[in-house]
């Protein structure tokens, strides 16, 4: 990843707000919902420093922290080495040493090289300690398809990270969750990963006041509806709202669309409550299907609300192939409205 | 080297801390010797590994740092442990897997922490621990603390590209960091010539840009004087410094290791270069050791271990129930 995505973005929008905007309510990127949370952060403890790859002079590979090195310097705006391993780590101990840092890792496959530290070190210290060495750290990244940037820069393993116990994973979908979700975030005393998606750095929505936001390890009914629950998160919210949008017009069909947030802990009781109230569940993430995410999430509603169910569940995942350069074949990869819609509709008969 | 002179009412402070040295090390000494009997009985499991041998390194670095200062250590680190200050008790507790020891029996012998003496792991990841010091001490360059990191690690760490992210980063980024790196010869089994490409470490270390020093770490008066040197140096603001540690490890690799890649004789010509015997005997030959002194301090080190070892029997076990506690800080707090 060496360019800024500031080109425009094939569209991943979120529907227009219902209600017109308060005076208190603020239109923004979600890039640049990012870039104010930080800001928003580091002037309010000092303890908070943002350290990673290009994100200072370059200003970030997504442009996320363009302008922050002049407003807070180089101590505090930390570029890094290509070193994955050694500035996660040293996120992960500057946290213990007191401070409250923020990692940036350019995008969730670069990750992988810091797997270590996350998974060896960040996740288990308070529990290897007996209590005594919480994590502090807020580790940020990219996740997800649709650029055209092939096998190595495209996956979603937010899944695989939601396996593991001793983190939190968000996944900030709204431009108002890109800008709330930091804070909690930094206020945790355990290491958070927030995965944002490359699709939705472009996006623009409204950002209400910061009383209005919801916990962030709540799930959120972004739509209701009583036929059927459409169970998803991060990049592939636009498109599952737009699928129960056409399946409201084309079938009369009404979905409830539940947003996670949070993939590590799963708000169960928001995904057993609708299900329960509908019957059905159809869960879409970027993610793949074999062993996945998904395949938790199916597997808790089976084991908790199995007779609830008037319907198989359903999954609309990615094709189980390391993600293709040619943009017919990502596009064919990936979850998609058609998809959706075809996984819903054989479900809900009427 | 120190070269000793005769005590003269002036030298009384140097004896004490000889006395101190020689003392630390027998402790630990002791207490891995126990280590191995109590693994034999089962009433230590999982993996263990023996400091035996480096005991010089442990001790000879510990007394120069600050009671403010962190160290990170490795699986091999009960000798850092006891160096650094945690009770005897703690550690053969957690060994034990009981509630009172270290990490209430969730570490075991390779995760030992103690956030009282900044002591943090316990780390069995091999070339981990690197990446976490520097970020302890980029935490104290942030925060205006003349505060060191000494950071303990094998020479088999050398090869993990952890080592290089980190030398690098702690030059570029000049943080308060003391690399100690024990080269005790062999990675498990596999030998130093095997596995480096440049079996000089502090020449290779040196490529880095930091001062980087073979220290002789079978003497604990060498290793002394090249630490104190090094930490006065970087609470200076001179950057993080480098010791190649060179010593060797008397015990196999862990409990499971057979021993097939090293004669008999190799280890019997180190055992020569024992670092408490031939410190005690330079301590005789300076007329500061006589044999009631080291009578006293025998009998007091093994005192202290069956004193673990009869605190570590009898404390109970977490109980059941709290299983889940520790995952997260609320787990912590509900607990
Ligand atoms: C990343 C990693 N790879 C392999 C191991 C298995 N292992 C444990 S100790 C060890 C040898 C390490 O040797 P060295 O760093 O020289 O330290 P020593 O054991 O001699 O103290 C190996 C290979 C491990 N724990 N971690």
């Amino acid at each position: 990843m060496a360019e800024q995505a500031q080109a425009p973005m094939p569209s991943a929008a979120a529907p227009a707000p219902e209600s017109p905007a308060t005076p208190a309510t603020v239109r923004m990127t979600y890039r640049e919902a990012v870039r104010e949370a930080i800001r928003e952060a580091m002037h309010a403890d000092p303890r908070v420093f943002v350290m990673g790859e290009d994100v200072g002079a370059y200003g970030g590979c997504y442009a996320v922290t363009k302008g922050l090195l002049t407003e807070f310097g180089p101590e505090r705006l930390r570029d890094t080495p290509l070193s994955e391993s050694a500035f996660v780590g040293a996120g992960i101990g500057a946290a213990v040493g007191g401070m409250r840092p923020i990692v940036e890792i350019m995008t969730v496959n670069f990750s992988l090289l810091a797997l270590d530290q996350i998974m060896n070190t960040a996740a288990t210290f308070l529990h290897m300690s007996g209590g005594q060495c919480n994590v502090p750290v807020v580790i940020r990244m990219t996740t997800g398809a649709g650029r055209q940037l092939a096998a190595q820069h495209s996956h979603s393993l937010e899944g695989w990270y939601a396996h593991i116990p001793g983190l939190r994973i968000l996944a900030p979908a709204t431009v108002e969750d890109a800008r709330r979700m930091l804070a909690p975030a930094l206020a945790d005393p355990d290491p958070v990963l927030l995965f944002e998606h490359a699709l939705l750095y472009n996006v623009s929505g409204d950002v209400p006041p910061a009383d209005a936001f919801v916990p962030f390890d709540r799930a959120i009914v972004r739509r209701a509806g009583h036929d059927v629950t459409l169970v998803t998160y991060g990049g592939m919210l636009a498109r599952t709202l737009e699928a129960a949008e056409r399946l409201a017009a084309d079938d009369g069909i009404e979905a409830e669309v539940i947003d996670l947030r949070s993939l590590r802990p799963l708000d169960e009781a928001t995904i057993l409550d609708s299900v329960r109230r509908t019957h059905r569940a159809v869960i879409v993430d970027e993610g793949w299907r074999s062993g996945s995410l998904s395949a938790e999430i199916a597997a808790r509603i089976a084991e908790q609300a199995f007779f609830d169910l008037d319907a198989p569940l359903r999954r609309v995942c990615s094709a189980e192939v390391p993600m293709p350069y040619a943009r017919h074949l990502e596009q064919a990869a990936l979850p998609q409205v058609d998809g959706i819609l075809a996984a819903v509709r054989p479900l809900v008969t009427r | 080297m120190t070269v000793l002179t005769p005590p003269a009412p002036e030298r009384e402070q140097d004896r004490g801390r000889a006395i101190a040295r020689l003392t630390s090390m027998l402790r630990i000494r002791r207490f891995e010797e126990r280590c191995g009997e109590l693994y034999q009985d089962e009433k230590i499991r999982g993996f263990l590994h023996l400091y035996i041998g480096q005991e010089a390194v442990a001790t000879g670095v510990m007394s120069c740092l600050r009671a403010d200062d962190a160290v990170v250590a490795t699986y091999r680190e009960h000798g850092h442990a006891l160096a650094r200050g945690i009770s005897a008790d703690a550690i053969m507790a957690e060994m034990f897997g009981k509630v009172t020891g270290t990490s209430r029996g969730r570490g075991g012998s390779m995760h030992l922490f103690d956030t009282a003496t900044r002591f943090y792991g316990g780390h069995a990841i091999v070339g981990a621990g690197l990446p976490f010091a520097i970020g302890l001490a980029l935490a104290d360059r942030l925060q205006g603390r003349d505060r060191v990191t000494a950071c303990f690690f094998g020479e088999g760490a050398v090869a993990e590209g952890e080592f290089h992210e980190s030398l690098n980063l702690a030059v570029l980024w000049q943080l308060p960091v003391l690399f100690c790196c024990e080269n005790n010869l062999y990675a498990m089994g596999t030998e130093i010539a095997h596995e480096q490409a440049e079996t000089d470490l502090a020449l290779k270390a040196a490529a880095y840009r930091l001062p980087s020093w073979p220290v002789d770490g079978m003497d604990v008066d060498a290793v002394e004087s090249a630490t104190r040197r090094a930490v006065a140096a970087i609470r200076a603001g001179e950057g993080p410094h480098f010791l190649e540690l060179r010593t060797y490890r008397f015990r196999p690799h862990s409990m499971f290791d057979p021993g097939l890649y090293r004669s008999a004789d190799e280890v019997a010509q180190w055992m020569t270069r024992c670092p408490i015997a031939t410190y005690s005997a330079r301590l005789r030959a300076a007329g500061w050791l006589d044999d009631d002194t080291l009578a006293g301090i025998e009998q007091a080190a093994r005192e202290e271990v069956e004193q673990a070892v009869t605190f570590a029997e009898q404390s109970p076990w977490e109980p059941m129930d709290d299983l889940l506690r520790f995952v997260t800080s609320e787990e912590v707090r509900h607990g």
